[in-house]
């Protein structure tokens, strides 16, 4: 497949299935740098499944991926780690913090996951909690702080390695509209300043407002809503 | 809400009188506010007018003559055009909305369709407002964000809409 | 609050187990299953002493040759002839006896329906199991009689062992033998079985303790499998409107229910045990099945003991939970532990023991109360002190590598958990490191040097006088494997023809033969000579007096009259030197060659055959024992060996190997239930790191680290704690104190090894786990 110009991620004819469960028959998908894409649909209707396809955490029974000029979908398990290591950044709905290190240490993580020496790993984590206003929770566990500034740490973990791109999967799903909101915007304002794309999959549509363009995931097919009107 | 743009979407269907059209309106979409006859009266006329219907057949009776009006080509182009064309967002859109749904429905389109575009349109005003709301100071923030509140309720029962289409369809087309 | 109120919760509770669709049964069936093992393990060790108990009485009822001295018994028509023709099969014994009724009212041993006709013989099962194999080809060329029987039950110490009667003729020939006894009754009367020795007996004691204490620690740790889960459960309950007195009910209830169950389980793998071990046979001691019967008070106890402790436990695991409606709230920071009263247990074990230091054997037995008590608590010392221990090492350990900080971080976390894990292992090896130790320290004394030279002759066999030896040994140096025979007759010369004041010992022997016991300066057939100055022997001077008369074979007051045979000292005596002889002392008296010595005096000596075997043949030793029995069926053969062990020693050291390995298995699976638990529990986390590229290895190791850091502080509490008890063991019981680190480091090794396998078998369940479909929101 030739990827649309310019895109830095995109999918085709992606199909998925699990046991006797169609995830995905067809979806397609690209990303720009520095794009925000919400994806869209019913619960159920394979939104999760093509977000875990695009960052390589899932290999797709059939079609293909393409992130810069390589196949994703034809990478082994160990390179697709490496690559989520470094390129790609993740935010989940129930942040996933690791209880049992400080907020600093989970986010400091994912630059540990790649090598870096402890001590500049958490103060770049430092830097990152600063922007995202929860610098104050460095020392405290994630069973301390509320459910609004954990995501906001997870957030900051999630961009620790400025990725590329930034997968988020229902990030202000368990946070009341305000703190949902904040997050959003430190997200959305966090990744436009690194040039990261976000590829947000959520059911919100107030959420989906932040993003620049939004596709639909119905019964494992995908609309792209821009070209289509 | 369009009127004309039901009453051609029923002719869709088929010929009818003008008393059927009113009836078949009051069944399908008028449940709290029937129609009256003589709105279907001038609603017609202005299509006949327009080109959009035709008399199809006059049938001397005891009482007032009855026209059969059918639907024309033109007719067909602007129900598709209106159905595909979304609705501005703006609050008490729902009558309108599911209005559009029955017929795509009733006249075998694809109504998810209808949601999508909808949905779509939605999301680009909701994008400005919030948009809006970044840049704006906190009154600007309120203001903006009633306005996504409603567009958002509208949204979810777009969102509910689509999710019950397969029973509505089996409910409008019994 | 009424009792009703109270029966309605537990009830509901019970109803959890068995409502709570797959999840709830399943921690039911492991719970179960964990307990159930446990309180089989309780009652096969609660039914080990009356299993010894009814083998012991098996015995004594079979008794028939006895070795007090009693007034020898005149034929009558009661009595029958009972000759020892024991033999050994490979390192097997095979309990022999020819049996010979001197009348019609001749009493019938236990298990014989009618005597074996001379030529004739009953066996026992497995006796007749292996003579009919081609691994029993040699002992059947030994005991080559007709089989007309089997022996009963009855009449068997157990399932496993070989046991033969044959008929006998002209037995009352051989009744000077001590092996040869006319009785009239089989059964030992004054049932006068030696009392066990008080160190044997704090053994068998520590070892029980030792055994069962993880056992108990075990079960505490399985009626928490599924913990988490419960109190999540429970936290629902609370939403619908049970205050939390009620959840703590229905908690009890749910214990009460495993454990219930538990004891089902136990009670079925006790049976199917109880049948296993009766099959089997363990260092030459087997059982019959029913001889494993838990006394009833001990599996009343353990009945009761077992769901009391259930419930017990589980109330004083939610003593640091509050379970709320919205979910489980752990008292945020737990108190730090305090060390005070974790050290007065172990304190207060030491003080128990230490009045008994230095007691030794000589002054009576321990008093098992206190020895129980101090060891119990000792023990117990270690659960409680690790908790306090992993919590204070763990707060300091520093930074390292990603695997390393999420294991430190998270036992920092959870340092209770990880101790309780790690508690039963603990215990176990604390408690097999003092028992190695007592062991290893007491091995010397009852294990003594035979002297037997084994580079001179490997068997002896000692042939009755009636026998000419010098027949006989030409028979073993036709015996294949045989490379050299040293024959001798022996016997003792008195003063008097009987309780003489003076005895000395004859031998005769050819010259090469006799040089293999002193030294001679020449030698030909018709010599005689004396050894005069030979260590411990102070007669033989006094006797060496040629054309003085002595009495061969003289008589002791008490038994039988021997032979008493009148012999002249030779005139051409001449001396010998001393050579340690092959049986490890000097020779003494005097030695003779054939032709020095008449031939009426030969029927008072009896010959002993000493053998040179060829190593590389490997039955050379079933042959020599096969002609020993064709020589003569009361000829003995013995196996020649270094040293020579107590039975009861290595009888109970084997107790504790098995038991011990059963222990750490049983841990070792507990462990990796609740470390298969904890997984599931973070099942979404692992996922999530997973995305974030998170190598498997780094994963997999900080699960190592998670058990491998707590198992070492285990280990090295454990080790302390160990050596100390086997130190006041060693001290109480009178020896050296010597740390055996042979055994610390396998104890520990073993437990480590149960440890790694434990992470093992626990990798691939986590490598599941870390697919990303953990991640998909059911």
């Amino acid at each position: 497949m030739t990827p649309p110009p310019g895109s830095l991620l995109c999918a085709e004819q992606l199909r998925k299935v699990y046991g006797p469960t169609v995830a995905l028959d067809g979806a397609e998908f690209s990303i720009h740098p520095g794009e925000v894409v919400a994806v869209m649909g019913p619960s159920g209707s394979g939104k999760s499944t093509l977000l875990h396809c695009l960052a390589g955490i899932v290999t797709p029974d059939s079609g293909t991926i393409m992130y810069q000029d390589r196949e994703l979908s034809a990478m082994s398990d160990g390179e697709r780690s490496a690559l989520r290591r470094s390129d790609f950044g993740f935010v989940f709905q129930f942040g996933q913090l690791v209880p049992e290190l400080t907020c600093v240490e989970n986010v400091a993580l994912p630059l540990r996951l790649n090598g870096t020496p402890r001590r500049p790993a958490e103060q770049a984590a430092l830097k990152w909690m600063e922007r995202l206003e929860v610098d104050d929770l460095a020392k405290k566990r994630p069973g301390e702080v509320s459910g609004g500034q954990g995501q906001r740490v997870a957030v900051a973990r999630a961009l620790v390695t400025e990725p590329r791109v930034l997968f988020a999967d229902e990030p202000t799903g368990a946070l009341d509209s305000l703190n949902g909101e904040r997050v959003m915007e430190l997200l959305t304002d966090a990744a436009r300043t690194t040039n990261a794309a976000v590829v947000l999959v959520t059911h919100e549509a107030r959420v989906a407002a932040y993003s620049d363009r939004e596709i639909v995931v119905r019964d494992g097919r995908s609309r792209d809503m821009e070209r289509a009107v | 809400m369009s009127i004309g743009h039901t009453l051609l979407g029923l002719l869709e269907a088929g010929p009818r009188h003008g008393y059927d059209l009113k009836r078949a309106f009051d069944e399908k979409f008028g449940h709290d506010r029937p129609l009256h006859y003589g709105q279907v009266y001038s609603t017609m006329s202005r299509l006949l007018k327009n080109g959009l219907v035709e008399v199809d057949a006059v049938e001397a009776g005891d009482g007032p003559e009855r026209k059969r009006y059918a639907i024309t080509e033109a007719g067909v182009t602007d129900v598709e055009r209106w159905l595909t064309t979304p609705e501005k967002p703006e609050p008490y859109l729902q009558s309108t909305l599911y209005t559009k749904v029955v017929l795509a429905l009733l006249t075998q389109r694809n109504a998810a369709d209808v949601l999508d575009v909808q949905r779509a349109e939605h999301l680009r005003g909701m994008r400005i407002l919030t948009d809006r709301k970044r840049k704006g100071d906190l009154a600007d923030q309120l203001i903006c964000d009633h306005a996504l509140f409603h567009m958002e309720a509208d949204l979810r029962w777009l969102e509910l809409t689509a999710a019950r289409l397969d029973k509505l369809r089996q409910a409008v087309t019994r | 609050m009424n009792a009703r109120q109270w029966y309605r919760d537990l009830v509901m509770g019970v109803r959890f187990t068995v409502t709570g669709g797959r999840e709830g049964w399943t921690r039911a069936v492991l719970t179960g299953v964990g307990v159930g093992l446990g309180v089989a393990l309780l009652l096969l060790t609660t039914a080990i002493p009356s299993a010894l108990d009814a083998r012991h009485a098996r015995e004594a009822a079979r008794t028939d040759i006895t070795f007090s001295a009693s007034a020898p018994m005149p034929r009558a028509d009661d009595t029958l002839i009972a000759a020892n023709v024991d033999t050994e099969y490979g390192d097997r014994t095979v309990r022999g006896r020819e049996l010979e009724p001197e009348g019609p009212r001749a009493p019938l041993p236990p298990g014989v329906a009618e005597f074996p006709a001379p030529g004739e013989m009953v066996v026992s099962p497995a006796l007749k199991e292996l003579l009919a194999s081609d691994a029993g080809k040699l002992l059947r060329e030994r005991l080559p009689d007709r089989i007309t029987g089997t022996i009963g039950e009855s009449g068997l110490v157990g399932s496993a062992e070989l046991a033969f009667f044959r008929g006998g003729d002209g037995l009352a020939a051989y009744l000077g033998d001590q092996r040869v006894q006319r009785i009239d009754h089989f059964g030992d009367r004054d049932s006068g079985a030696e009392p066990l020795d008080p160190v044997l007996l704090l053994l068998v004691l520590v070892v029980f303790v030792v055994l069962l204490m993880p056992v108990a620690v075990f079960i505490a740790a399985a009626v928490r499998f599924g913990g988490e889960r419960r109190d999540r459960r429970l936290a629902a309950l609370r939403l619908v409107g049970s205050d939390s007195l009620m959840t703590r009910r229905i908690a009890a209830g749910e214990a009460l229910a495993g454990a219930v169950l538990g004891l089902l389980f136990g009670a079925g793998f006790f049976l199917i045990g109880r049948q296993l071990v009766g099959g089997a046979e363990v260092y030459g001691i087997s059982v019959f099945p029913s001889y494993l019967d838990p006394s009833p008070v001990l599996a009343l106890l353990v009945a009761v003991a077992v769901p009391v402790a259930a419930v017990l436990v589980t109330l004083f695991t939610l003593r640091g939970v509050v379970i709320e409606p919205l979910g489980v709230v752990r008292t945020a920071r737990p108190a730090r532990r305090r060390l005070w009263w974790r050290l007065l247990l172990p304190l207060a074990g030491l003080a128990m023991l230490y009045p008994m230091m230095g007691q030794g054997r000589d002054h009576g037995n321990f008093n098992q109360y206190l020895v129980t008590g101090g060891v119990v608590l000792l023990l117990i010392g270690v659960t409680a002190l690790l908790p306090w221990l992993v919590e204070r090492v763990v707060a300091r350990l520093g930074a390292g590598g990603v695997s390393w900080q999420l294991a430190v971080r998270r036992l920092q976390l959870s340092s209770g958990t990880a101790a309780r894990m790690v508690n039963g292992i603990a215990v176990a090896v604390a408690g097999a490191i003092a028992l190695q130790m007592l062991f290893a320290g007491v091995e010397s004394d009852y294990t003594r040097s035979t002297g037997q030279d084994t580079t001179r002759a490997q068997m002896q066999v000692s042939v009755p006088q009636e026998v000419p030896v010098a027949g006989a040994a030409a028979e073993f140096a036709a015996t294949k494997g045989v490379r050299g025979v040293s024959a001798y007759a022996e016997g003792y010369a008195g003063d008097r023809r009987s309780d003489p004041g003076t005895t000395a010992q004859l031998t005769v022997g050819d010259c090469a033969a006799l040089r293999e016991i002193a030294r001679l300066a020449s030698c030909r057939d018709g010599d005689a000579f004396v050894v005069r100055d030979a260590e411990y022997d102070t007669d033989t001077r006094k006797l060496a007096v040629p054309g003085r008369t002595l009495y061969l074979d003289p008589s002791w007051e008490g038994v039988p009259r021997s032979k008493e045979i009148p012999w002249k000292v030779p005139s051409g005596l001449r001396a010998a030197g001393t050579r340690i002889g092959m049986t490890g002392g000097e020779q003494s008296g005097f030695l003779l060659t054939p032709k020095a010595l008449a031939a009426d005096a030969a029927p008072a000596l009896t010959g002993q055959v000493y053998l040179r075997l060829d190593r590389g043949a490997p039955d050379a030793m079933e042959r020599v024992r096969n002609t020993a029995a064709a020589v003569h069926p009361l000829a003995t053969a013995m196996t020649w060996s270094d040293t020579e062990r107590s039975d009861r020693f290595t009888a109970i050291r084997t107790g504790l190997f098995a038991g011990a390995a059963c222990v750490l298995a049983l841990i070792g699976a507990s462990l990796l239930v609740s470390q298969l638990e904890q997984l599931r529990e973070r099942k979404k986390l692992l996922s999530a790191l997973v995305a974030f590229g998170t190598r498997r290895r780094t994963l997999g190791l900080s699960v190592l680290w998670q058990t491998a850091v707590p198992i070492a502080l285990g280990l090295l509490l454990a080790s302390a704690v160990g050596l100390t008890l086997g130190a006041v063991l060693l001290r109480m019981t009178e020896t050296t104190v010597r740390i055996d680190w042979s055994s610390v480091l396998s104890m520990t090794g073993v437990a480590a090894a149960v440890v790694l396998a434990v992470t093992l078998l626990s990798l691939p369940p986590l490598f599941r786990l870390m697919r990303p479909e953990g991640l998909r929101t059911e």
